[in-house]
C-alpha cells in the first residue's frame, strides 16, 4: 500500500509540486476544502443557501440531512456537475467553482454506482487512468493495487451485471480511488446494500480512509451511518448547514430543536423560564410541571424554551419504591403509567403516559438476561432525569 | 402456459391466414412454369433466370439498394444526433416544439412530404435523380431513427455519462466511450428500419426521382400496370426473403445486447 501511495504519477494523480504545495498548505493550517458563501438555485428554489464550510485534509466528513435538504446538490457542486450561482469552492486555496468535472482532482462514487455495463471490472477501474494518459504499465500496476485493496481478485474479467451488490459497490469505490483524488465524494454509498453488508462496508470504508489518508465526504440520510463513520458531521436543512460537530457533540449538545429532533430520539417538553440561579434554570412546563436543567451554553432569545431529554437519560422506577440516586430535592420527578413497551434486544423502550396526559419516552438498557425490574403495561412508574442531561433550547 | 381454447386457436389461424395466405400464394406462383400468372404449370426456376437477365430490373434494384444504404446511414447519423440533443441537452427554448416537429413526419401523409420535396427541388433547380431521392428518404426515415434511439437514451442512466466525465472524459469523449457503445443496438436497429423503409417507399420516390434513376418499387409498379408477369412474383419473393433475413438479424442483435445486461432495443 505504501509503495502505491508514494509512487509518483505524471498526470491525473498528483505531481511532486502539487503534493508539496498541499503539504505546505496543510502545515500552514489551510483547510483542504473551503466553501465560501456557496449558493445554488433551481428556478425560484434555493437548494444551497450561502453555505460556509471548511474541511481539513484527511478528514472523514458526513453531510447528513433529510431528502431535499440540498446535500446532494452540494456534493454535485463539488464534483462539478452543478455550477454554483454565487460563492467560491476553494480546493488547496484555489477556486475550482468554474472548473469542469473532468479537470478536477476530485472523484465521486455514485449512489447507483454508475458502473459501465459494457466494460469488465478491470476496464471499469482503468477507465479514469486511461483518460489521464498514464503509461500502460502504470495503469496495470494501479488496477492490480486496487483489485488487491478492495479484494476483487478473480473478478477482473467479469461484467458488472455478473457481480453482487456488494461487489459492485467495491468496484465503484476502486474506480473512484484509482485516480487518487484529493477528495473522494460518496453519494449515499451504502444505501443499496442490505443491513448486514452495510455494517461490514462501513467498517471497510473507515479502514480505507485511514489507510489511504484520503479526505472523504459522504452524503447520507442515515444518521447512524454518519455517526458511525464520520469524524465530523454537517447537518443540513433547507439549504443551510444547521450544525457542524463531532457525532458526540451533535447528539449530546444539539444547537437547535430541529437538530435535537432530527438526530436520534428525543423527548421535547415546552415551557417558560421561571428562574435562573447557580448554573441552573427552572422551567415551568404544562406537561411535566417544574423542570430543572443545567443552564444552556448558548444565549436564549426569549424565555419561551423547550427542554430536550434523550430517552435513555430518562430513568424509570416502580411507583412507591425509592428511586436509587437522584436528587435529594426530588426534582425532575414525574409519575405516570406505562402504556407501551417495545423490546428491542439490547434495550427496551417504554412509553409513559404522564399524569399531565403527555407521553414520555424512556429507553432502558437490558444489562441482565433475566430482567426482574422490567415494567408491565398499566404499571405506575416514576420517571426521573438528571438536570445535567437536559438540553435547553429555543422553541 | 395456459392452454389455448378452441376459439382462440381458430381466431389465431384465421388472423394468420389473412396476413400470410396472399404472400404464400405469391411465393408459390413465383416458381410457376406457366407464362400465365393465374394458371399453374408445374415447378420451375424459369422466372428467376429471366429476372437475372432483365437489366432494367437489376439496375432498379441496384439503385434502390444504393439509395437505401446512403439514406439510412445519413438518417442514422442525423436521427441519433437529434435524439441526443433532445434527451441530453439542457432544456432550451422551444424544446417541446422541436421534439414535436421531429415526430410530425411520422404521421405526415407521404403524398404531402413527396409533393413538398418535389416543389423544393424544383424551386432550387436541383437535377432530380439519385441524390434527390436519397435526401427525400433521409428526411422520411430520420424521425424513425430518432424515435428508436431516443427511447433507449431515455432509459439510459444519466449518471453513467457523469461518471465518465468525473473520470476525466470531456463531454464528447464521454459520449463516444460510454453512451454510444450502450445505445449502439438501438442505433443499428434504427439503421435497419431506415433501410427497409427506404427500400419499400414508392410514393416519395416517385415524386422526387428523375429519368435514369428508377427505384425497384417504381419499376415493379410500372411493370404491373402493363400486366403482372411471373417475374414480378420472383423479385417479390426475393425481397420477402431478404427482409426476413434483416428482421432475424435485427432481433439477434437486440437479443445479443440484452444478454449483455442491456434492455433490448425497443422497436
Amino acid at each position: 500500500m505504501d509503495a502505491m501511495l508514494h509512487r509518483e504519477t505524471t498526470r491525473g494523480g498528483m505531481s511532486d509540486d502539487a503534493r508539496q504545495a498541499s503539504d505546505t498548505a496543510a502545515a500552514a493550517g489551510i483547510p483542504l476544502l473551503q466553501l465560501d458563501a456557496l449558493v445554488k438555485c433551481f428556478g425560484r428554489f434555493t437548494a444551497v443557501d450561502r453555505l460556509v464550510l471548511d474541511i481539513k485534509a484527511g478528514e472523514f466528513f458526513a453531510l447528513l440531512g433529510p431528502s431535499g435538504c440540498g446535500k446532494t446538490t452540494l456534493l454535485r457542486m463539488l464534483a462539478g456537475f452543478e455550477t454554483p450561482d454565487a460563492g467560491r469552492i476553494l480546493l488547496d486555496g484555489q477556486d475550482i467553482a468554474g472548473v469542469p468535472p473532468h479537470q478536477r482532482p476530485v472523484n465521486m462514487m455514485f449512489q447507483n454506482y454508475a458502473l459501465f455495463p459494457h466494460l469488465s471490472v478491470q476496464d471499469n477501474i482503468a477507465f479514469g487512468l486511461k483518460r489521464a494518459g498514464l503509461p500502460r504499465a502504470e495503469i496495470e500496476a494501479r488496477v492490480a493495487d486496487m483489485v488487491a485493496l478492495l479484494k476483487l481478485e478473480d473478478m477482473e474479467t467479469r461484467k458488472p451485471d455478473q457481480l453482487s451488490g456488494g461487489q459492485r459497490q467495491r468496484v465503484a469505490l476502486a474506480r473512484a480511488l484509482a485516480r487518487r483524488p484529493r477528495l473522494l465524494l460518496l453519494d449515499e454509498p451504502l444505501a443499496a446494500l442490505d443491513k448486514k453488508l452495510r455494517e461490514n462496508t462501513q467498517a471497510e470504508l473507515m479502514r480505507l480512509q485511514r489507510q489511504l489518508g484520503m479526505t472523504f465526504i459522504v452524503v447520507t440520510h442515515d444518521q447512524e451511518e454518519a455517526m458511525m463513520m464520520a469524524d465530523r458531521i454537517g447537518v443540513m436543512n433547507a439549504g443551510h448547514l444547521v450544525q457542524v460537530a463531532t457525532p458526540r457533540q451533535l447528539y449530546e449538545t444539539p444547537n437547535s430543536r430541529w437538530v435535537a429532533e432530527f438526530v436520534g430520539g428525543v423527548n421535547i417538553i415546552d415551557g417558560r423560564v421561571e428562574s435562573r440561579d447557580a448554573g441552573r434554570v427552572t422551567i415551568a412546563t404544562p406537561d411535566a410541571g417544574r423542570v430543572t436543567a443545567a443552564a444552556p451554553l448558548q444565549a436564549l432569545t426569549t424565555d419561551q424554551v423547550c427542554v430536550a431529554i434523550r430517552p435513555e437519560k430518562v430513568r424509570l422506577s416502580a411507583h412507591g419504591s425509592a428511586p436509587d440516586g437522584g436528587d435529594a430535592a426530588e426534582i425532575n420527578r414525574l409519575t405516570g403509567v406505562v402504556v407501551g413497551i417495545s423490546y428491542l434486544g439490547g434495550q427496551t423502550r417504554y412509553q409513559v403516559r404522564l399524569d399531565s396526559g403527555a407521553l414520555l419516552r424512556a429507553s432502558v438498557a437490558n444489562t441482565a438476561r433475566l430482567d426482574l425490574d422490567a415494567f408491565d403495561t398499566t404499571q405506575r412508574v416514576v420517571a426521573w432525569f438528571d438536570p445535567g442531561d437536559c438540553v435547553v433550547l429555543d422553541r | 402456459m395456459k392452454q389455448l381454447s378452441r376459439f382462440n386457436i381458430t381466431a389465431l389461424a384465421l388472423g394468420l391466414a389473412f396476413l400470410y395466405v396472399p404472400i404464400v400464394v405469391l411465393v408459390i406462383y413465383s416458381f410457376n412454369a406457366s407464362r400465365l400468372v393465374t394458371v399453374w404449370g408445374g415447378w420451375s426456376l424459369r422466372w428467376y433466370v429471366e429476372l437475372f437477365n432483365d437489366a432494367a430490373m437489376l439496375s432498379a434494384a441496384a439503385m434502390s439498394l444504393r439509395v437505401a444504404a446512403v439514406s439510412a446511414t445519413a438518417a442514422t447519423i442525423l436521427g441519433t444526433l437529434a435524439a441526443v440533443a433532445l434527451t441530453r441537452g439542457e432544456s432550451f427554448r422551444g424544446r417541446t416544439l422541436f421534439s414535436g416537429m421531429l415526430y410530425a413526419p411520422l404521421v405526415m401523409p407521404e403524398v404531402i412530404t413527396g409533393l413538398s420535396l418535389l416543389l423544393l427541388f424544383v424551386a432550387v433547380n436541383a437535377e432530380r435523380g439519385f441524390w434527390t431521392v436519397t435526401i427525400a428518404h433521409t428526411t422520411l426515415t430520420m424521425c424513425f431513427v430518432a424515435v428508436v434511439v431516443q427511447s433507449r437514451l431515455g432509459s439510459l442512466d444519466r449518471s453513467l455519462e457523469e461518471a465518465a466525465m468525473d473520470l476525466g472524459c470531456d463531454p464528447l469523449r464521454a459520449f463516444l466511450k460510454v453512451t454510444l457503445p450502450l445505445i449502439l443496438p438501438s442505433v443499428m436497429a434504427g439503421w435497419m428500419l431506415a433501410f427497409t423503409l427506404s427500400m419499400d417507399d414508392l410514393v416519395i420516390a416517385s415524386f422526387t426521382t428523375g429519368p435514369g434513376s428508377t427505384t425497384l418499387p417504381i419499376r415493379i409498379y410500372s411493370e404491373v400496370r402493363l400486366g403482372v408477369k411471373p417475374e414480378i412474383n420472383a423479385i417479390c419473393t426475393l425481397i420477402i426473403g431478404s427482409i426476413t433475413l434483416v428482421i432475424i438479424a435485427a432481433s439477434l442483435v437486440s437479443k445479443l445486447s440484452s444478454r449483455q445486461g442491456e434492455s433490448a432495443a425497443p422497436l
